[in-house]
């Protein structure tokens, strides 16, 4: 019944990319209801009109830098031609709504959106009613829907995460949102024992349709303990899906997708994201949870990253792509599971992988993926697998550290250098 | 305290006391300035003996105190009717028989692991949970065959959760840790201590919300969570604490403190023992009962209760209690002073309630035996039960990890792995 619907990533200030399709129009195939962003075009049928409705991509072709907006209106799908298809795609496209909005408004509005559309939706974490949430996220929405549908809790992360699960077993829907995503770490006992376990404890019998949200990553000289990554210390726990999203089009999407899943799911943001700004559409869309993204299709090395990293990596591409090479660029947004059929696709195409990750080295997402690509592609590798993670180093406060910590857009575009020699 | 060479012994008489053979039975408490449990009065001992019980209308009494007055009452003097008692006795008897049976099993080899039974407190079980309506919520700890049992969930059931089969309430895949019921609504079962509190409060939120914020008319569940007296040095019982009181979340605090948390005695855990007074500390009731004897920890749960249910707010109720056998199946309980034991020993709740049903003539033998025969013949038949029941097959094995199997993810082939209906066998990788 849900519709669901596949809009352009425009333009962002970070990086010239956008959302890219593949040549041809699909119709969705193997999902019930979500359509994958690698599919290209897609079909979607609305349950109200039965109208079909598509939504074309922007192509990146490789030498095309920035575009303004009104470039990307006259854009045609070159690869491929349409004929007066696509013509009928591209008007379409013209007169499709959009606005735009700052990622923090994009995971602002799926959550209203959610909340309105369910009234078991509920919100607590600390300063998210009141304050309007630390980074703004849940602004305005406990004068909208009151204290207790949008909960100020106290400074008892371990607790109020496990009221959350308790809340969740007995038929409400909330989302914990960790001030900083490190906080987290306070609540382990209760994210690993009681929302991993307890539907597999109990046989089935109770659901817990959590969503644990909040910002992680390194931020700008937030000092050690505000720069966690907690995706690898969670990746493990049986029973919980992660996902990280990077634009405000994923973001909203994701936010959906996870309030709407009957499993619990952490949804990792990342600080210094929140104020992207971008156009997504104003009809309403979710995202599936199991998926990844296709940043920029390619033919020489495949390129994954997630989150913050997307951006780098994408910046790094520009120059990659001035030095005549093409990368393939895929935002694998489902830290766990991993979507190892696109990966798989795009291995078999290039041949080549570099993970790219803002995790630490040992035991971060990165490592897992390698050892996944490796038992499931290893015939189709020409090379040996390189994963690009932050140094194994508590993010050092001072600029200069901090930023050696991290993959910096020039080391990627050396070790694309090296891997396509 | 005196410490001699070998053990450590805590004399009866040790102050500071917090056991109840030194103070007045039902001490007073301290409950916030706007909210009080209502009692007529004030028990205290001296008042106890010299008034008779039948000028306060429902008084709260030791069940010794009434049998050594020997004074007939008259029927709507007493605490309970006749069917109440039966229905008191029954679960009381069901509780002890089938940790006995438990530990029966075990000993032949049927279950294994860690198993915790509850021999001796049936009183805080009893009292307690039958005073709940079926959708009140149930949140216990390890030690929780009994909790299940009160609450509803049928011995068969837990048995067979016991032996690990199909059949069990959670399908085997708890244990005698993690017992949960949708239906009877006990929300588990937590094998760390304190785990469980949260989620108690969350289920009382999830009470509150239905009434304020859906507005659905008749949302009063009321949520029990029971723990031990080692939970309360535990971080997750003090924001707990602050939580409920504040958001007056309908929850009842239940400590059920046996005085040991495995060779840890709660005296030397504990800057202050008396676990009651923490309660008004973050405003509301703190109460001390005596949990050896059930028509106390009834009345006290009954106003709990019925408290929570009106939105006045949650309560903290320590029973003081003992566990006749050892923390675990595995605990060869050498710590404890035998004289302790003894001590608790004469003071059975189920003998107890059994003298009282005698002497107010409520009860004849030949019906308590008759109850007696009853459980026996259901706990066999749990026992043929589970034993008869399949064991748990390999597509078991990842069925329930998620509740949406597409969390599992799209495997290579493009497909979703849950659409491969070997997959719930679990593979050598995922």
């Amino acid at each position: 019944m849900a519709t669901l619907f596949q809009g352009v990533g425009a333009v962002t200030p970070f990086s010239a990319s956008s959302s890219l399709d593949s040549n041809k129009l699909l119709l969705p195939s193997r999902k019930s209801l979500s359509i994958s962003d690698s599919r290209g075009s897609i079909f979607v049928y609305r349950s109200d009109a039965l109208n079909l409705k598509a939504a074309t991509r922007l192509q990146l072709s490789p030498g095309h830098q920035k575009r303004s907006p009104s470039e990307d209106l006259l854009l045609h799908q070159s690869r491929g031609s349409f004929g007066a298809f696509g013509l009928y795609l591209h008007c379409l496209r013209i007169a499709y709504p959009w606005h735009e909005l700052l990622l923090f408004e994009a995971l602002r509005e799926g959550l209203e959106e959610e909340m309105e559309r369910d009234p078991r939706v509920c919100v607590m974490g600390e300063d998210v009613g009141h304050y309007g949430g630390s980074y703004k996220v849940t602004k305005g929405l406990a004068e909208k829907y009151g204290d207790l549908r949008v909960l100020d809790t106290p400074i008892a992360e371990n607790s109020f995460t496990g009221m959350g699960i308790g809340a969740a077993m007995t038929g409400l829907r909330p989302i914990v949102e960790g001030m900083n995503m490190g906080f987290l770490l306070l609540a382990f006992n209760q994210i690993s024992n009681n929302c991993g376990m307890l539907h597999y404890t109990s046989g089935g019998q109770f659901t817990i349709p959590i969503v644990i949200r909040g910002p992680g990553g390194v931020g700008r000289q937030l000092g050690a303990e505000h720069s966690q990554r907690l995706e690898s210390y969670f990746q493990s726990i049986p029973g919980i899906q992660m996902v990280a999203c990077s634009t405000p089009y994923n973001a909203k999407g994701l936010m959906k997708a996870a309030i709407r899943s009957e499993n619990p799911v952490i949804l990792f943001e990342h600080v210094l994201l929140y104020n992207l700004k971008e156009r997504i559409p104003d009809e309403e869309y979710v995202l599936s949870l199991e998926e990844a993204e296709m940043v920029r299709p390619g033919e020489h090395i495949t390129i994954l990253t997630y989150s913050r990293m997307r951006y780098h990596v994408m910046q790094a591409a520009k120059t990659l792509v001035n030095k005549g090479y093409d990368p393939e660029v895929i935002d694998i947004r489902s830290l766990k599971p991993f979507d190892l059929y696109t990966i798989g696709c795009s291995v078999k195409k290039t041949h080549r992988v570099l993970i790219v990750e803002e995790c630490m080295r040992t035991g971060g997402i990165g490592a897992s993926l390698t050892a996944a690509i490796t038992e499931n592609f290893h015939d189709y590798l020409d090379a040996p697998i390189v994963c690009l993670s932050s140094q194994d180093v508590p993010t050092p406060y001072a600029g200069t550290l901090e930023e050696w910590t991290v993959v910096q857009p020039a080391q990627i575009v050396s070790a694309v250098e090296q891997l396509c020699q | 305290m005196s410490l001699s060479a070998t053990k450590f012994v805590h004399p009866i008489t040790t102050p500071p006391s917090t056991r109840s053979s030194d103070k007045p039975l039902f001490s007073t408490f301290f409950g916030s300035n706007h909210t009080k449990l209502r009692f007529n009065k004030p028990i205290v001992a001296a008042q106890r003996r010299s008034s008779s019980a039948a000028s306060t209308s429902s008084p709260v009494v030791a069940v010794s105190d009434v049998v050594k007055e020997k004074k007939l009452k008259s029927a709507s003097n007493l605490l309970i009717t006749k069917e109440e008692g039966l229905v008191l006795y029954e679960d009381m008897i069901l509780g002890r028989f089938f940790e006995d049976m438990c530990a029966q099993m075990y000993y032949r080899g049927k279950m294994f692991g860690f198993v915790h039974l509850y021999n001796g407190q049936e009183a805080v079980s009893t009292g307690f949970i039958k005073f709940l309506k079926k959708e009140d919520y149930v949140v216990s700890t390890y030690r929780d065959h009994v909790h299940a049992l009160s609450k509803g969930v049928p011995a068969r059931e837990v048995m067979s959760e016991l032996f690990g089969k199909a059949t069990g309430c959670c399908r085997g895949q708890g244990g005698s840790m993690h017992m949960f019921s949708k239906q009877f609504n006990l929300l588990g079962g937590f094998a760390f201590i304190g785990e469980g509190i949260p989620v108690a409060t969350g289920a009382a939120f999830s009470s509150k919300y239905r009434r304020e914020v859906l507005k659905e008319p008749g949302a009063d569940e009321v949520t029990l969570a029971f723990f031990g007296d080692g939970t309360c040095n535990n971080g997750q019982f003090y924001e707990c604490l602050n939580m409920a009181a504040l958001w007056k979340l309908p929850i009842v605090f239940v400590v059920e403190n046996n005085l040991w948390a495995i060779g840890m005695s709660h005296l030397r855990a504990t800057s202050d023992p008396q676990i009651w007074k923490k309660g008004p500390a973050f405003g509301m009731p703190g109460i001390h009962v005596d949990g050896m004897d059930v028509l106390k920890v009834r009345e006290v749960a009954k106003e709990a209760i019925e408290r929570a249910r009106r939105g006045e707010g949650p309560t903290l109720v320590e029973c003081e209690t003992y566990r006749f056998r050892g923390h675990s199946l595995a605990d060869p309980d050498e710590l404890r002073d035998p004289a302790e034991k003894a001590h608790y020993a004469g003071r059975d709740p189920i003998t107890a309630l059994k003298k009282y049903l005698f002497d107010n003539k409520l009860a004849s033998e030949q019906e308590l035996k008759a109850i007696d025969k009853k459980i026996e013949e259901l706990l066999d038949d749990a026992v043929e039960f589970a034993d008869e029941s399949p064991l748990p097959p390999r597509s078991q094995l990842l069925e329930n990890v998620f509740a949406d199997p597409k969390g599992f993810g799209i495997g290579p082939d493009g497909k979703y792995r849950c659409e491969d209906p070997k997959f719930t066998q679990g593979t050598a990788h995922v």
